[in-house]
């Protein structure tokens, strides 16, 4: 078997990962991933403030992979329902790693709005919160587009995107999250 | 009107709506994958409340966390609330945090930009 786990934990040991995981999200996973994290922080000793900011950003990151997977069908040959998420944590920042297939006329739509989420200043990003708060459809997936909007605010770093095209179909998605202690 | 109390379970919060009381508690964490379904007993309820309300109506929200989702569901709470706020059935919302916790504190000066009620800034000492 050509496969070497040691080489793997070494990366990940290498890369700081606390956390990593692949496969399909559950809403029972999401529980466990988010209890494990938090009596991870709480071992680390982490003050208050980091610890709320990084578990709320983890809910939202995570639920936008249970909410937003696209997938042709029940019969779609390739694994397009499952993910990766990992979480890391050095000296100066927690990250949060995703990744999950989206269909290419997704794709577009959701890097135009990545990118607006990046032009925007700590002002401009609370007054697009309220707008899309207060004015915008709640779908029945959950927070009709807030999610990347409070990533964004409660990190107060740029949301680091891209898009790798897998073929006719899909893209895969990638998203790093950095939350500076 | 009968009292509404929904206990609170790791992603969900316990709500306790009195009607004859006037009062109201959400407490907890709200991170539910689907709010709406958890929300709606909710917000039916001071539907109701709202065709006769008490003079005074207190509203305590202490969250210790809310996802987005939640964050619209809230807000629904907020404009019932809002329909019923007047000169002779005044409402107040107690917004709570915890005294390190800016983000709840932003999140809740949110709210009282968008919502014609009274807000009360509480803070919580660890």
């Amino acid at each position: 078997m050509a496969l070497n786990i040691y080489d793997f934990y070494n990366k990940m040991e290498k890369d700081n990962i606390m956390l990593s995981f692949k496969g399909n999200v559950t809403s029972e996973l999401l529980t466990s991933v988010l209890q494990i994290m938090e009596s991870k922080m709480e071992k680390l000793n982490e003050p208050n403030r980091v610890k709320k900011k990084v578990y709320n950003i983890l809910v939202e990151a995570l639920q936008n992979l249970y909410h937003h997977l696209d997938k042709k069908g029940e019969n779609d040959p390739k694994a397009h329902s499952t993910v990766i998420f990992m979480i890391g944590k050095d000296e100066q920042a927690y990250s949060i790693f995703t990744g999950n297939y989206i269909l290419n006329v997704n794709a577009e739509k959701l890097r135009l709005k990545l990118e607006k989420i990046n032009s925007l200043d700590a002002d401009e990003l609370k007054a697009y919160y309220k707008e899309v708060l207060n004015n915008g459809m709640m779908s029945d997936k959950g927070g009709g587009g807030l999610g990347m909007i409070d990533i964004a605010r409660k990190s107060g770093q740029k949301l680091e995107f891209d898009f790798q095209k897998v073929d006719d179909d899909y893209s895969f998605y990638s998203l790093n999250i950095n939350i500076p202690q | 009107m009968e009292n509404l109390v929904i206990e609170g379970s790791p992603k969900t919060p316990t709500i306790n709506f009195s009607p004859e009381n006037g009062k109201l508690l959400i407490k907890g964490r709200s991170i539910p994958e689907n709010s709406i379904e958890f929300y709606k007993p909710l917000v039916d309820a001071l539907e109701n409340y709202s065709g006769n309300p008490k003079d005074a109506t207190n509203v305590d929200i202490v969250l210790e966390y809310f996802n987005t989702s939640s964050s619209k569901c809230i807000l629904d709470v907020f404009k019932k609330l809002e329909k019923i706020n007047s000169e002779s059935n005044g409402v107040v919302i107690n917004w709570h945090y915890e005294e390190d916790d800016e983000d709840m504190l932003e999140a809740g000066e949110d709210y009282q930009a968008i919502i014609n009620i009274p807000f009360k800034m509480v803070e919580i000492e660890e």
